[in-house]
């Protein structure tokens, strides 16, 4: 049986081709603002990969931000229920997961089977997502794949910021760049607050080991180390905990065909 | 399953709380909010349950007044009209 | 009796002087990195045109974000009582008051006494702010003088479904490149910022007469939108930026008054 997953976020598109228990391609693309256009290359990138054609499908399931508008999806599954059986595939102990993407940020407690039981999701809000390593790492003109290192390579101290918002939080940084703080302490405390921002949604739905970390935050090891830290959890990460999501769409497609041949 | 719809922002945590393993889809919640701000739809799991509507979630504070803030006081209220107890507010 | 009100928000700092009861002079400045200099240098400018001097004054009351460190201040009041005061006196049917600031957004309901009844405030998050414009304005290459009027000029009715200033302006930069014209682009983001101030003074309870102040109230797009969703008409003063500073200096004189 071939199933696949295809996962429309707000700024990456992801796609997943399934086997049996196989993952035999997959592909990560920025999106497009076109979300026609970030599924269908999403989805072609992943096919060619696995030299496959898409009525090679048994069944296509869409999640994510743009799941409802994929033609060739038989269905659409939220992403939380799609993150939480992916994250179950890889690491089966898992029973919290943390996913954090650009625009949004979820903490998901799971079953032993990667049922979800308690979700909490945040898209509302700039402070609690990427996007805010993103404003920094504009400001501070850093690479934003380094983010995460330098802010574990304290100078002096942490600069504590007190603004939540990340409109505020930027012209503070800035005054705090101005008056000759080093960028690693600054970029210090926006990973604390990030990170304590982040703990506060995982507490509302309680965490239990094993701890899951999926999505583009997942490569922060600055915010990684500092949630160890404070939840007493060592994190698993999957080897691209990015696809999470588009897994779980094609596991489910798995399951929903199983289901309906078995009727 | 405790489903919490809403966000958290920089003036504070405006969450919804439904747990859809209590609520059995009566739609009596649909019926007494002012706002409109619930629905009833399928979940993941294939079950008929109350949720906060999609297009709703990002203005909650905006559009919910808020249970310890207003409705609390009203004569009939999301909490009250649910016979299962399935529904609880953050403010 | 002469008093001053001074003004000190996060982005511009305002002086007042009144003399009985009439504005006599006033002077905006920008708040800049030194509150304390931007303050002194918008009090001495105003009584220099008032001709008055320090010891003229009866009483000088400061408001505003930066009303803990000010120069020329014997006295605080909250930003909140100095807007209903300010807003009666240039309306008497004054009963609402929208006060859209660079960094906050607060609405007050208020008898006709201008003893406060209930307010709301944000000053936490950048939506429904003056920040907010400021951001898209920059994103859209455009004067933020040139905003309000460019909006109405909207061709499409464009929905901006974030309601975050940091998404909106992902969102924006979306449309852009999906070839959007930017007045109709303007049209959908001050109809957005409307609806979050909309949703902040329905919360605490809209009366008639609703007065718009503060530096967003010269945007004419938002003040629109603004009274559409309120379905009545708004009120704004000829200079809404000054109206908190009037109603602190107003304050300074009834203070002064109760001896």
């Amino acid at each position: 049986m071939k199933t696949a997953g295809v996962d429309i976020g707000s700024l990456t598109g992801k796609a997943l081709v399934l086997e049996d228990h196989n993952i035999i391609s997959w592909s990560l693309i920025p999106t497009n603002p076109d979300p026609n256009v970030t599924v269908k290359k999403a989805i072609d990138i992943a096919l060619e990969k696995a030299h496959l054609s898409i009525s090679d499908m048994d069944y296509v399931v869409s999640t994510g931000y743009g799941r409802l508008t994929v033609p060739f999806a038989q269905r659409n599954i939220t992403e939380i229920s799609c993150h939480a059986k992916g994250a179950h595939w890889f690491f089966p102990e898992v029973r919290t997961i943390l996913d954090m993407g650009g625009q949004d940020c979820k903490a998901i407690r799971c079953d032993d089977t990667g049922k979800v039981t308690n979700f909490a999701m945040n898209d509302k809000c700039a402070a609690g997502a990427g996007r805010s390593m993103e404003v920094m790492a504009d400001l501070l003109q850093l690479p934003l794949d380094n983010l995460g290192q330098l802010s574990l390579e304290i100078v002096e101290a942490e600069v504590p910021i007190s603004n939540t918002c990340v409109v505020f939080a930027k012209s503070e940084a800035l005054s705090h760049l101005r008056r000759g703080k080093n960028k690693s302490d600054i970029l210090a405390g926006v990973c604390e607050a990030l990170a304590t921002r982040v703990y506060s949604l995982m507490k509302r739905v309680g965490i239990e080991s094993e701890f899951v970390i999926s999505g583009g935050i997942a490569k922060n090891i600055g915010i990684v180390k500092r949630l160890t830290d404070k939840t007493g959890l060592t994190p698993r990460i999957s080897f691209e905990p990015q696809i999470v999501g588009a897994l779980g769409a094609a596991l489910f497609a798995q399951e929903i065909l199983e289901r309906e041949r078995q009727t | 399953m405790i489903a919490h719809y809403g966000y958290a922002d920089a003036s504070g945590e405006y969450y919804i709380i439904i747990d859809t393993d209590k609520c059995d889809g009566c739609e009596e919640c649909v019926k007494v909010c002012p706002e409109g701000v619930f629905e009833i739809a399928l979940d993941d799991y294939d079950k008929a349950v109350a949720c906060v509507k999609e297009d709703v979630i990002k203005s909650l504070h905006y559009v919910c007044p808020g249970y310890h803030h207003k409705c609390a006081n009203e004569e009939n209220n999301c909490h009250k009209a649910c016979a299962q107890g399935a529904i609880s507010h953050t403010w | 009796m002469v008093t001053i009100g001074i003004d000190i928000g996060s982005l511009t700092t305002k002086a007042v002087i009144v003399e009985d009861g009439k504005i006599i002079a006033h002077k905006l400045v920008l708040t800049g990195e030194s509150g304390y200099e931007s303050v002194a240098s918008a009090v001495e400018e105003a009584m220099s045109l008032a001709a008055v001097d320090t010891k003229h004054v009866a009483k000088c009351v400061s408001t505003g974000v930066g009303k803990g460190e000010t120069p020329y201040a014997n006295e605080q009041a909250t930003e909140v009582l100095c807007a209903a005061r300010g807003a009666l006196f240039y309306y008497p049917s004054a009963r609402t008051v929208i006060d859209m600031g660079a960094e906050s957004v607060r609405v007050v309901r208020c008898n006709d006494n201008g003893r406060v009844l209930d307010f709301g405030l944000n000053d936490k998050c950048a939506s429904g702010t003056g920040t907010f414009l400021d951001t898209i304005a920059k994103a859209l290459e455009i004067q933020v003088e040139d905003l309000g009027p460019l909006s109405l000029q909207a061709k499409e009715d464009i929905i901006i479904t974030a309601t975050c200033a940091v998404f909106a302006e992902s969102e924006v930069v979306g449309l852009i490149v999906r070839g959007k014209d930017k007045a109709s682009i303007l049209g959908g983001i001050t109809k957005a910022i409307a609806s979050r101030i909309y949703g902040l003074a329905n919360r605490v309870g809209i009366n008639k007469d609703v007065i718009f102040i503060g530096g967003g109230a010269k945007n004419t797009g938002i003040s629109k939108s603004l009274a559409d969703l309120i379905k009545q008409g708004l009120l704004i003063p000829q200079d809404p930026q000054i109206v908190g500073a009037v109603g602190a200096a107003l304050v300074a004189q009834e203070r002064s008054q109760a001896g």
